[in-house]
């Protein structure tokens, strides 16, 4: 069949095409009321009264408060996920701007919005941090006995013993900043409740049973009484991993309470307000190195800020201090990581989840001690690159064969880089505008971390019709990325029959078995593999039924599959994920296999730096990554330009403006996203190596491309300026104070 | 007391009325009164281009347009940008290029895009930037709708 590595169209893209693809918005039910959250307007404090004041006709609107989650002898006030600290509806406390307090629902949008501002929260201020320093230096404690979520600490080798040894030591200090994920839909969600059928929640997402353990904890119903339903998703980038649980409570909870469906959507204002961002950073580093230039010694101290509650801080901070040694080979690496809380809304998580940040800060490093050993930032990293059969900072035995300086080769061939470096280092002294070329270098593992896919136990079905059409049965999301294209894909080249003849069931946890959440690059690698198998299982049924021959034409598979439904009813399999042989993770010493497999990459972006506006451009970006094998190859780029874009935003234009914890540009006039007009060619390059364990060989892909641009801007506008920037959003004002200064 | 008024215009060839009050956005009366829920809505405040329509062959932002506005107008959405089952040669290119992802953006850009090259056949890649940076994207990059409209024109 061969369809592998080809570019065939997305499957629901004629729906896309036409607007025909219905989204949370655009599905409306009988009677439907529509729903409000009425939020803090203070960082954090203590409730004292909430008044139902103006001239509105209350008694016609269902009100919800926490309050109500007792009186109805429902479940637990939490949002059920890691810690389960979250209240769906604050009631004594509030720890953040925007803490949801009160719901309301109504048939009139209009009185609705009137409604929410005539309710009137009194609260006693509290003390309140927003800052990790401030966190960290426990200048008021604002969660459990130390506000801190959860520390890691990984340890190889002997840092201590190196430093005085050492040819040269370099300190560095790295910080990034919040960036909103900014999916073009909003949240929503639907809910309807009744006695007979429980609860059903229609809404936009990337993990449905991620809300459906929550919302089985919210109601203490059992688990067939709830169900959840993804529909078509605009974006998620991982704003809709967890916050989605929270959403569809709110809806449920009026819903229940008003006995009608009820239709929750936030406008932009409100979401870019209320809900998860990424997590802003600080990354210090110590750095000894050999007089050759070799690594001898890394330790690196990683902080996340994780906002009011634990919601995924956790897990985000377990990738972030992973990547944070980067791909090199050094013998001594010490990593000490903590997220801790501060009173800003909870951050969560956000394409590349913690990697972004430390890789950013680790590259950043690599460059000021190339610098200091007097090499250049590329002859610097081709001394300690990581090669097969050494190990990474877990102490991860490398067994795939990893080239990064091929990679890197190649990638300064398709930039010129070498000639670009030395035609800008005559240009630029007479230059207003200055340009510069820089690169990164790094590796994004793909799927749950350590032990973390064991533990999801996910499972994956496939269902053949009498027609001898083939449903593929999971719980992993469409939401942009390519699930029904690849999953159609992996499961007709395994069978052997046409991409047509492949359906993929929407999300729906009454009928598609856990395959655990979209998130992570696991949707192809991991569930993938699973629906190779599961469609595999089809075969070898109809096999042992002596139905169909081992080598087989799509006319006979059909038959087969009919003949087996009419003798033995439906035809299904089902596939449980199991850990390739070899993988090994010790959880306590954070030590051993932390992904199944890496993607490696070089990225290098080419700026002009305006010296009278103070203006980054971003001229020319090449990312270069080896993922396994491409399934899709259009596909596979999109994903990378659109990972790039993100990134690209991340370092020049997304500036979350902070005020006392609440974001203070949350629109999209003053929050910029980069536009057509803002992005240079984005020329993606695959190198191809095949993974054992993924399907047709491929790795994950969709987080990686969040990784390099920042650390490759900034080391290109040291190229142009000779001053080198150790924090993103890299903005003109920061600029302009630091280049009319000298240095940062 | 300001009351609800019917407003007659031609929405995809078709006579419509709605009846709305004057000051209410377009983008709520096309999608709630005529269930015409291609056109999206992203930001609300005219700045994503999501919920792009033509209004006389002009093409604007619905949620910037009070209703009263459209009184007598001819509109066209995403749905009648098809002929039949016949799709535009944009949209044609959208699907084989790659230029939907989560297609929430699709259909603001489509339109987008078809405006575009009503104006200039064969636009240059800086008037195919120009022409699309109005409508806001976070999935693709933009790289893939360049390469669409360039399709397109070729079609």
């Amino acid at each position: 069949m061969n369809l592998i590595g080809k570019s065939i169209p997305r499957k629901e893209g004629r729906k896309k095409v036409t607007g025909a693809a219905l989204y949370v918005d655009d599905l409306t039910f009988p009677e439907m009321l529509h729903g409000v959250t009425v939020r803090s307007p203070v960082a954090r404090g203590r409730i004292k009264d909430i008044a139902f004041a103006g001239d509105i006709p209350w008694a016609e609107f269902t009100v919800v408060t926490a309050k109500d989650i007792r009186d109805l002898k429902l479940g637990e006030n939490y949002v059920a996920l890691i810690l389960n600290d979250q209240p769906y509806l604050a009631e004594n406390l509030v720890n953040h701007p925007e803490e949801p307090i009160v719901l309301l629902a109504h048939p009139d949008k209009h009185l609705l919005e009137e409604a929410r501002r005539n309710v009137r929260i009194e609260i006693e201020e509290l003390p309140a941090i927003f800052t990790l320093e401030e966190s960290l230096a426990k200048r008021e404690i604002v969660w459990g006995e130390d506000n801190v979520f959860k520390k890691f600490l990984v340890d190889k080798g002997n840092v201590d013993d190196v430093w005085s040894t050492a040819a040269v030591v370099v300190e560095g200090e790295y910080f990034t900043g919040a960036q909103e994920q900014l999916y073009i839909e909003n949240n929503g969600a639907i809910a309807i409740v009744n006695a007979d059928e429980g609860v059903t929640v229609w809404g936009s997402m990337q993990c449905p049973y991620y809300v459906h353990k929550a919302l089985v904890k919210l109601f203490g119903l059992p688990e067939d009484k709830i169900r959840v339903i993804q529909t078509e998703t605009g974006g998620g980038f991982g704003g809709k991993e967890e916050y989605p649980s929270l959403i569809a409570g709110h809806a449920a909870l009026l819903a229940l309470k008003s006995g009608k469906p009820v239709k929750m959507i936030y406008d932009r204002a409100e979401d870019m307000v209320a809900t998860t961002k990424r997590h802003p950073s600080r990354t210090r580093h110590r750095t000894a190195v050999s007089k050759e230039g070799k690594l001898l010694a890394q330790e690196i101290d990683f902080v996340i800020d994780g906002g009011a509650y634990c919601t995924l801080s956790p897990v985000v901070l377990s990738r972030g201090t992973i990547h944070a040694a980067g791909p090199y080979y050094c013998p001594n690496v010490r990593i000490k990581s903590s997220a801790v809380a501060t009173n800003l809304p909870p951050h969560g998580a956000f394409r590349g989840f913690g990697a972004p940040q430390s890789i950013f800060a680790l590259e950043r490093q690599m460059d000021k001690v190339a610098h200091a050993v007097g090499l250049s930032p590329e002859e610097f990293r081709r001394r300690n690159f990581i090669h097969q059969n050494e190990t990474t900072a877990t102490g991860q035995v490398i067994h795939e064969q990893v080239e990064m300086g091929e990679l890197l080769d190649h990638a300064f061939a398709l930039t010129d880089y070498t000639a670009k470096r030395e035609r800008f280092a005559t240009e630029n002294p007479s230059a207003s505008v200055k340009k510069g070329i820089g690169f990164a270098s790094f590796m994004h593992g793909a799927g749950f971390t350590g032990s973390g896919e064991v533990y999801l136990q996910s499972v994956v079905g496939a269902e053949a019709t009498a027609e001898g059409r083939v449903r593929l049965l999971a719980a992993s999301t469409e939401i942009g990325q390519g699930t029904n294209t690849i999953f159609s894909q992996i499961a007709a080249e395994a069978l052997g029959v046409d991409y047509d003849l492949i359906e993929v069931a929407q999300p729906d946890t009454d009928n598609v078995p856990n395959s655990g959440p979209t998130v992570a690059s696991r949707t192809c690698m991991v569930v993938g593999k699973l629906i190779e198998s599961a469609v595999l299982g089809l075969k070898q049924t109809l096999v042992a039924a002596n139905l169909l021959a081992e080598n087989f034409t799509q006319p006979e598979f059909q038959k087969a599959c009919g003949e087996y439904i009419d003798r033995f009813g439906p035809l299904k399999s089902f596939s449980k994920y199991s850990p390739p042989p070899g993988i090994r993770w010790d959880d306590d010493k954070y030590q051993g296999d932390a992904y199944g497999a890496f993607a490696w990459a070089i990225y290098v972006a080419e700026v002009s730096v305006d010296l009278l506006t103070y203006e980054v451009h971003v001229e020319d970006f090449v990312a270069l990554q080896e993922v396994g094998r491409v399934i899709n190859p259009t596909m596979a780029a999109g994903q990378i330009e659109g990972g790039v874009a993100q990134a690209i935003g991340f370092t020049l234009y997304e500036n979350v403006v902070w005020q006392n914890g609440r974001m203070a540009n949350g629109q999209m006039t003053n929050y910029i996203m980069p536009t057509a007009a803002d992005l240079p060619p984005i020329r993606v390059h695959f190198a191809e190596n095949p993974y054992a364990y993924g399907p047709g060989g491929a790795k994950g892909i969709g987080e990686l491309p969040m990784d390099g641009a920042a650390p490759a801007i900034l080391s290109a506008i040291e190229n142009a300026t000779g001053v080198s920037f150790n924090h993103v959003p890299l903005m003109p004002e920061a600029m302009m104070e630091s280049l009319s200064s000298g240095t940062e | 007391m300001v009351k609800e008024t019917k407003i007659s215009c031609t929405v995809n060839g078709q006579q419509a009325t709605l009846n709305a009050f004057p000051m209410e956005r377009l983008l709520d009366a096309l999608r709630e009164q005529l269930q015409l829920t291609g056109t999206k809505e992203g930001c609300g405040e005219g700045e994503c281009g999501a919920c792009t329509v033509f209004i006389n062959g002009e093409i604007v932002n619905s949620c910037l347009v009070p209703v009263a506005q459209v009184a007598g107008a001819e509109i066209k959405t995403i749905e009648g940008i098809a002929t039949g089952d016949q799709l535009h040669a944009v949209q044609q290119a959208f699907i084989e290029c790659g230029g939907a992802q989560c297609g929430i953006c699709t259909p603001g850009m489509v339109i987008a895009a078809v405006d575009l090259l009503e104006r200039n056949p064969h636009p240059t890649d800086a008037q195919i930037r120009n022409g699309l940076a109005g409508n806001l994207c976070r999935c693709t990059g933009y790289m893939k709708i360049f390469e669409s409209v360039v399709r397109a024109c070729q079609k």
